[in-house]
């Protein structure tokens, strides 16, 4: 019972991480239909920043994370705008060549300029230790790392359901040459969504450094795992991420403590069957 | 007119299959040059022609399902990785160390792990049959790590070794007998690989890359054909695995890895899909160069795999090959 | 003679809109019928679904007495049922020889063979270049299909449709999109279809119906309103009201 509580929490928010991490892709593919491989990067980008701020720089938590997403942002705006407007309703394969090389351009540098070690982000005092919950103790930042993805899922759901920001996204998802000519400035549009969508990435790179370990691999690593969110819970749909996340965490949880030996395996093979069982995702559309 | 111009068009249409077949002994006759070449320049570095080779014969492989038949995958070093293995552990486990019977092993390993890969990826379209392509790899590179009594785990397998061909030429310590039977291995896999995708079912592919819908308007199957292909793919990564595990006597799990993958399908594009001579060409100019690099970290080397991919789709989203061959396709039709 | 194309009681719906309504409908071998109805009748969803490339809510499927419902699009083409494209689908990069061979290939069930090119096998080559010089492109036989007029690729279409030796042929507009030079070319081909071939053709050209078809079949609304002789459909009341007036009632058979 204790294992199944603990693999539960683990799994929460190891799904949530996923979440906040994945949600920006699958706006992304929704909208600008771009397979963007590189998207791991980002938040890995979003990891280091905060680890230098926090430990090599001495700042606050608080401060570490924004200036990771604010960081990441600023040096996402031109690749946007250089590299991926060029691949924009290119064929598959354009966009799967170019963003790899992204992302290998970007493990590259961050090896060059970090390191090959790992590199961790000091918790502040509020965040470290574990919280009494009554019936269990859970670490604090897992809780943390939960409370975020909830945040951040509510936070999008208000965004684009409720603001003229949201009315226009959700305007060029469906329609873009419509929404043009009905005045949305796609490109503005793309580029803001672009800009949220690295800006979580980041944040949840540094929010789940504690789960994903920020070092030169990280993009390639977990790569796949942000991909199969996307693909599952169906790109552009907020319920969707969720629930894939949520599967896809307690898949990889479960896995890694009832069969630590063999947990990759384990993993890539439940990644399989899920999409065979759901190969238009789990809205049943075609993405 | 009409007359002249169909006796034009007949003359063409037998023209075409000779010209095809040119076009053949033409790339015969610049690989075997190339060889020659090579064995000139690098004499004391033949076990790199020798990997290039190997890798080529994966790179081959990759045009078959990327350019002939449109599917992209990122998990196309697993049918390599089964042939190395296979032609691998028949030696180290079994004591056959018969060349021949190793890369015929290497076949069946690779076209084996084809029909799994394809009935995997086959099974999505678009994002999620990418993602079955990385997950497929990784799942294959697990397996292999995991059941290290068979692979040798993470320190690869050893203990490989190979008789003399046809007990007479022996693998000596230079490689030139490794360098030998290797591009007579390529050279036989290309001429067949030219008469496939010149036969109906390279005509049926292509059609089935352009639009599967209208295949199955004309009563064919496209999952069948593309499932046949992969099959295919595999035997033909399988000889260069199990070339690779011949001449260099180890197999380690980088012949099963994401990097390999996501490097020979940039090989691929360097040179331009569909052609085959752009998988060839991609192969040498990207290999070459990485050697050249090689002494550097490796680190700096992915970045610039990164970069070089970059230039490609924004520059020559042909291939070096394929704009060539383009360019030189236009000044002809412009000549007519 | 027994029918070689049923339909029977066919309905699909998309939501709660009711896109083929209990639509059935019976071919003989030799049969000229031309499908008529105003835009959004549901023609081509009636195609989609007999062709096995959209999956009906109920109904039926016959071709020469057999049930191919369950039959995937591929199945119902080696079985006799062969159509033509509305909008052109051909893979522009290739020929006319090579799309016609193709078929010829499938038809014969040697498009999987792995060695020989057409080009050097007579017997396909003859029946290329019957087929072609039939609808008179064969002059056009090696040139890309992307080089050559719209009129000529709908042409094209044809040839292929025939290459499959069909039993039953659904031609979706085969005249569409061509300027009036040159459907005179496609009226000769259509008339020079095998005379025992069951020909089912959706057409908006009045003209190219009335001198085509023995048999006139009117949609309106997803359901048949009309299945009679050509000289009577204009004067039928429904067929009336379904083109000009509005139309409130779907279920209304001649």
């Amino acid at each position: 019972m204790q294992t199944v509580f603990s693999i539960a929490v683990d799994a929460l928010a190891y799904g949530m991480v996923l979440f906040v991490i994945s949600i920006g892709l699958s706006v992304t593919m929704g909208l600008m239909r771009v397979v963007n491989l590189a998207h791991g990067a980002f938040a890995m980008i979003g990891g280091y920043i905060a680890s230098y701020a926090a430990r090599d720089l001495g700042l606050g938590y608080g401060i570490a994370v924004l200036l990771a997403v604010g960081g990441t942002v600023i040096i996402a705006v031109p690749i946007e705008r250089f590299l991926y407007r060029r691949i924009y309703g290119a064929p598959e394969l354009t966009q799967v060549l170019m963003t790899i090389g992204i992302t290998f351009c970007i493990i590259g540098i961050a090896n060059y300029v970090f390191g090959p070690t790992l590199k961790t982000i000091p918790l502040p005092q509020d965040l470290q230790g574990s919280a009494d919950l009554g019936f269990r103790t859970i670490p604090v930042h897992r809780l943390f790392a939960i409370f975020c993805g909830l945040a951040v899922a509510a936070g999008l759901w208000y965004a684009i359901e409720r603001t003229s920001f949201g009315v226009k996204l959700r305007a060029s998802v469906d329609n873009a040459a419509m929404a043009a000519a009905l005045g949305v400035r796609t490109e503005v549009i793309y580029a803001l969504s672009f800009a949220v969508a690295v800006g979580l990435a980041a944040f949840g790179g540094v929010v789940g450094a504690e789960l994903l370990p920020v070092e030169p691999y990280y993009a390639l690593r977990y790569m796949v795992t942000f991909l199969v969110v996307v693909s599952v819970g169906g790109a552009g749909s907020i319920p969707g991420a969720l629930i894939a996340c949520l599967l896809l965490g307690a898949v990889d949880t479960t896995g890694r403590y009832l069969m630590p030996e063999f947990g990759e395996f384990f993993f890539y093979l439940a990644v399989i069957a899920i999409i065979c069982i759901f190969p238009r995702g789990l809205a049943g559309r075609m993405k | 007119m009409a007359a002249v111009m169909n006796t034009e068009r007949a003359l063409a249409a037998q023209a075409r299959p000779r010209r095809q077949a040119g076009r053949d002994l033409a790339g015969v006759g610049v690989i075997t040059i190339a060889a020659v070449i090579g064995y000139l320049l690098f004499p004391d570095n033949l076990a790199l022609l020798t990997r290039i080779v190997a890798v080529a014969l994966l790179v081959l492989s990759l045009d078959l399902v990327t350019g002939y038949c449109g599917i992209a995958t990122l998990g196309h070093a697993a049918l390599f990785g089964s042939g190395a293995y296979a032609a691998g552990i028949l030696s180290a486990h079994y004591g056959i160390n018969d060349p021949l019977l190793m890369t015929l092993a290497g076949v069946l390993g690779g076209a084996l792990a084809g029909l799994v890969s394809g009935v995997v990826i086959l099974r999505g379209h678009g994002l999620p049959q990418l993602v079955l392509s990385i997950a497929l790899i990784h799942l294959f590179h697990e397996f292999a790590n995991k059941t290290s009594s068979w692979t040798g785990g993470s320190d690869g397998l050893s203990g490989i070794s190979a008789d003399p061909i046809f007990g007479t030429f022996e693998f000596d310590l230079y490689g030139h007998t490794a360098y030998v039977f290797a591009i007579v291995l390529l050279v036989l896999v290309f001429v067949l690989l030219r008469l496939l995708v010149r036969s109906p079912f390279g005509m049926l592919c292509r059609g089935i890359k352009e639009d599967p819908v209208r295949i199955r308007a004309m009563g064919a199957s496209p999952k069948a054909a593309l499932l046949k292909m992969y099959v295919i793919s595999g035997a033909v990564a399988g000889v260069g695995g199990a070339l690779n595990a011949i001449t260099t006597q180890v197999v380690g799990l980088d012949s099963l890895s994401f990097t390999l993958s996501a490097e020979s399908l940039v090989m691929l594009v360097l040179g331009g899909t569909g052609s085959l001579f752009g998988a060839l060409s991609g192969t040498v100019i990207f290999m070459l160069f990485e050697d050249y690099v090689s002494a550097a970290n490796p680190f700096h080397w992915l970045t610039m795999v990164g970069v070089l991919l970059i230039a490609v789709v924004l520059f020559a989203p042909k291939g070096l090959y394929g704009s060539v061959a383009a360019f030189l396709s236009r000044r002809r039709e412009a000549g007519e | 003679m027994s029918a070689v194309f049923e339909v029977i009681n066919l309905r699909k719906s998309f939501g709660g809109l009711a896109v083929t309504n209990d639509v059935s409908l019976s071919m003989e071998p030799g049969d000229r019928v031309a499908l008529i109805g105003p835009n959004g009748a549901g023609k081509t969803t009636f195609v989609n679904l007999v062709t096995g490339n959209l999956k009906p809510d109920s109904g039926d499927v016959r071709l020469a007495g057999e049930i191919v419902t369950r039959v995937g699009a591929n199945g119902r083409v080696q079985r006799g049922l062969v159509r033509s494209f509305q909008v052109t689908r051909l893979f522009l990069e290739m020929t006319p020889a090579e799309h016609v061979a193709l078929a010829i290939l499938q038809r014969r069930r040697r498009s999987g063979r792995m060695f020989g090119n057409f080009l050097s096998m007579p017997d396909v080559m003859d029946e290329v270049n019957d087929l072609l010089s039939t609808l008179g492109i064969a002059h056009l036989m090696h040139r890309r299909v992307n080089e050559i007029a719209y009129g000529q690729q709908r042409l094209l279409e044809i040839a292929v449709a025939m290459a499959l030796r069909p039993k039953v042929l659904l031609l979706d507009e085969p005249a569409a999109g061509v300027p009036q030079s040159d459907t005179g070319r496609i009226e000769q081909a259509l008339a020079d279809l095998p005379a025992d071939l069951a020909v089912l053709m959706i057409e908006h050209d009045m003209d190219l119906v009335f001198r085509f078809a023995k048999r006139v079949v009117v949609l309106a609304a997803g359901a048949i309103i009309f299945d009679g002789s050509p000289a009577d459909v204009t004067k039928d009341a429904c067929v009336r009201e379904a083109y000009l007036g509005s139309y409130a009632n779907a279920s209304h058979a001649a």
